[in-house]
């Protein structure tokens, strides 16, 4: 009953939908008030109505009702709660309805919290969202029912993968849709102010606070996935180039620029028709992103099983979307000319090179990325792209953009001063280039380009610090007056502070990860030992184990260096249900490194009992994930900043963000 | 700085930002692509040592050996070919005889493929295209999917054991 609740409620919601659509962009060509005021509540309705269909699908699934489809092949009644909660996106079906209540959510918090925005503005804005509704609404009801029911219903559920029973996981995806389905508030705006002809400041930043909460979102998504992956999957790694990750990476990237660019509208009132375009291509990006996921069309080793029907059906959205929007793009841009002018040298240029170079980097990663698919079109054989060709085209255009960041935030509007900003830099360049001497000192047998890593990694944070000193004019002015400046500093002043320290945080992980990794294959017989960057390695026993859902065989191994001792846990699971094995990593972290080791398949031929074993020593990696949740707390720190809240029309809106975080948490 | 000046610096240094990428993504490439084969293909083909290729097939039954140490062997087929393959490592969860699996690395001399990776899946129902694809081409899908597919040299038939209800 529930469930038929549920399927109608959804029903309903397209038929919102439908008039959320239809009405508000019609009012708003005629100018006709009334149908115009119908925006609002029509997305209320939309997002109350999927949030019931939702709950109805979530209470199926806490229930155990395995006369749901959805249920009985994803669920068991023996699964922790957690998972119980999490199997609701973790199959296609459930999860495309997370995606449309992200976007429904989305649509009713613009609508609910948006009482100051321009009226005309507002309703095409939603019309553009309900529009987006409407296809992926209807794209569940017809190849993805979640309340398709099953008669007779299962005595039980064929539970989930393994895989995804962890925490991590849980909440991958609601994250990662947060920051896809978030990107289109800004796509609507843009649409909206395309058809109006009118891009200025006001619109910049009625929009800023959505993207920022997408971008945040998308980026813990993206940590939290590829943590996963490097301690679920057992392979160490924590990037695999994958097409999957690529798909959430590119609409990073060119959401990265998107808030960089949307700066230069609101400051300056320049680059308008460009902050459009990236507007329009970050949403793009993300529905490209959900179509590689959800089609299976490339091998990917996240790719699960799917149904081809489903992904033209997404094709045919990506099409009509990409390519409407871009030929009204074409269409009404030239309309948007002018704006500020500016130097070369100034912090408009420097915004400006640092889209230029993160477009370029997701060019090329979307080249490499369905390069593959283009060949296989054209019957031209089957390939793949290897990471190779991803380190080094990504990387070609990340070095300059991560040596310019410290520049930017310290050239002046419209016309800067090039040697000026040197002059304020070069101690940070000393310690930078200090740094890079003494690690060079240090592993005089390493290869010297992670020296150069390292250096580039402790310009960008001191760069940061540097900047952030600039500004309050630490030590230059009395202490209480820098005091003050420090207190009145805008929060998003420190949201750029803390994001480019995130990035040179990351980029720590990554040279470590990348230049100074160990690993060693081995045959371990009990008692034996390894020695491992350091480390004493030994396998102390191996043991039976028997968890709340899975059995299995859990390997000790004793980790010691110095006076340190520490047992290390790594399992093979068979879930119960399933059959499936899994297998979880024995991890130890510290600031400097994490040890890290698997344990194998038992030895068939030899006498005494004995394991295969892979360990790794992975240098800084943490340091990846946790620049990436320092870049977040910029981003959510700039959410506060004031001019989202000064004066009547962003009063109501700095409130809007921690709930449209909370809504996909 | 004028509007036309602007312009005119905006396109040549988009133009040089595009020329660059096309050369780097030229380069790059060719170093990185990676041919997928299936069985039959490499049996009949002779490729060179150095080239990185992708096969993929379904795991031979019996044909999985473990025990010499880190080093493991196993054979893919398509039903028409049979590579022997050498990987040292530890397996994917998911490795099973008569399941599908693409490995990725390079033949030695002697026709033994020395695989540097072998593609980990994350569910028992999914099928990587490729092996599918080299399935199809060697006549053995309809088998695969009925379920009535022999995967050994022996007569013992193995039916698709796991995922389906």
């Amino acid at each position: 009953m529930i469930s038929e609740i549920g399927h109608f409620a959804l029903a309903l919601a397209v038929m919102v939908a439908l008039l959320q659509a239809a009405l508000p962009l019609i009012g708003a060509a005629k100018g006709n008030r009334a149908l115009m005021e119908l925006a609002v509540p029509t997305a209320l309705a939309q997002a109350l109505l999927v949030l019931i269909a939702f709950l109805a699908l979530m209470y199926a699934f806490v229930t155990s009702d395995f006369s749901v489809e959805a249920v009985a092949h994803y669920s068991h009644t023996t699964k922790p709660l957690l998972y119980k909660i999490s199997g609701v996106w973790g199959n296609h079906e459930g999860s495309m309805l997370l995606w449309a209540l992200i976007l429904a959510l989305f649509g009713g918090s613009v609508a609910f919290f948006g009482k100051n925005l321009p009226l005309v503005l507002k309703a095409r804005a939603l019309g553009v969202q309900g529009l987006l509704g409407v296809s992926f609404l209807l794209f569940i009801l017809f190849t993805s029912n979640p309340f398709q029911r099953l008669f007779p219903a299962w005595p039980n559920g064929n539970d989930l993968n393994p895989l995804l029973q962890d925490p991590g996981l849980a909440f991958h995806p609601p994250l990662l849709y947060g920051g896809y389905v978030g990107f289109s508030v800004a796509f609507s705006f843009a649409i909206a102010a395309l058809i109006g002809g009118k891009v200025d400041a006001a619109w910049a930043r009625w929009v800023r606070p959505w993207t920022l909460a997408a971008w945040v979102m998308l980026t813990l998504g993206i940590a939290l996935g590829s943590y996963w992956a490097y301690y679920e999957l057992g392979w160490g790694g924590w990037w695999f180039w994958d097409p999957v990750e690529n798909a959430s990476l590119m609409p990073w990237l060119v959401g990265t620029a998107l808030l960089h660019s949307s700066i230069v509208v609101e400051k300056r009132n320049a680059l308008r028709a460009w902050t459009i375009l990236l507007a329009i291509l970050t949403f793009s990006l993300s529905l490209l992103g959900t179509f590689l996921v959800r089609s299976g069309v490339l091998t990917s080793v996240h790719a699960f099983a799917v149904d081809p029907a489903r992904g033209i059906f997404i094709l045919a959205i990506l099409i009509l979307v990409i390519g409407g929007s871009l030929a009204l793009f074409a269409w009404r841009a030239p309309s948007l000319k002018g704006g500020g002018l500016f130097a070369p040298v100034s912090r408009e240029g420097a915004l400006l090179i640092n889209n230029v170079l993160l477009t370029a980097a997701a060019g090329m990663v979307l080249v490499g990325t369905l390069y593959p698919l283009v060949l296989e079109s054209l019957n031209a054989g089957k390939i793949s792209v290897g990471a190779p060709y991803f380190n080094m085209t990504f990387g070609v255009p990340m070095i300059p953009l991560l040596l310019l960041v410290p520049f930017g935030p310290i050239l002046a509007w419209k016309r800067g001063d090039a040697l000026g900003a040197v002059q304020r830099l070069y101690v940070a360049a000393g310690l930078a280039v200090l740094v890079l001497l003494v690690t060079l000192a240090l592993t005089f047998d390493g290869p010297w380009l992670a020296a150069l890593g390292i250096g580039l990694a402790s310009w960008l944070m001191v760069g940061a610090i540097w900047e952030w000193a600039e500004r309050v004019r630490l030590f230059r002015v009395p202490l209480a007056q820098s005091w003050r400046r420090i207190r009145g500093l805008s929060a998003s002043a420190y949201g750029a502070t803390f994001g480019h320290f995130g990035v040179g945080l990351t980029v720590l992980g990554i040279v470590g990860m990348t230049a100074w990794r160990t690993e060693i294959i081995t045959v371990l017989e009990l008692g034996e030992s390894r020695e491992l960057a350091g480390f004493t390695v030994t396998l102390k026993s191996v043991e039976d184990l028997a968890g709340y859902n899975y059995d299995g065989e859990s390997g000790i191994f004793e980790v010691s260096k110095g006076r340190m001792t520490q047992n290390l846990q790594s399992e093979h699971r068979i879930y119960r249900v399933t059959g499936q094995p899994t297998t979880e990593v024995g991890l130890r972290t510290t600031p400097l490194g994490d040890l890290y080791v698997v344990l194998g398949d038992p030895q068939e031929n030899s006498e005494r009992p004995a394991w295969v074993a892979r360990m790794y020593y992975n240098p800084l990696v943490s340091w990846i994930w946790l620049g990436a949740l320092v870049m977040a707390f910029g981003g959510g720190l700039s959410l506060f900043d004031r001019r989202f809240r000064v004066g009547a029309p962003q009063k109501a809106r700095a409130k809007t963000v921690p709930e449209a975080q909370g809504v996909s948490a | 700085m004028t509007r036309k000046q602007r312009r005119t610096t905006f396109v040549v240094s988009g133009v040089t930002v595009l020329a660059v990428a096309t050369l780097l993504i030229l380069s790059a490439m060719r170093d990185s692509i990676v041919y997928f084969h299936s069985p039959t293909e490499v049996a009949a083909a002779s490729f060179k040592i150095e080239d990185t290729i992708r096969i993929g097939g379904l795991v031979a039954t019996d044909s999985v050996q473990r025990g010499g140490g880190e080093t493991i062997f196993f054979s893919v087929t398509d039903m028409e070919a049979t590579i022997p393959v050498e990987f040292t490592g530890i397996l994917p969860d998911l490795f099973r005889e008569g399941q599908g699996v693409v490995v990725e690395g390079t033949l030695d001399g002697s026709g033994t493929f020395i695989a540097k990776s072998v593609l980990a899946k994350h569910d028992e129902n999914y099928m990587p295209p490729e092996v599918a694809d080299a399935l199809k081409k060697s006549g053995a899908w309809e088998e695969y999917q009925d379920g009535t597919m022999d995967t050994s040299d022996g007569p013992t038939a193995r039916s698709k054991s796991d995922g389906e209800s």
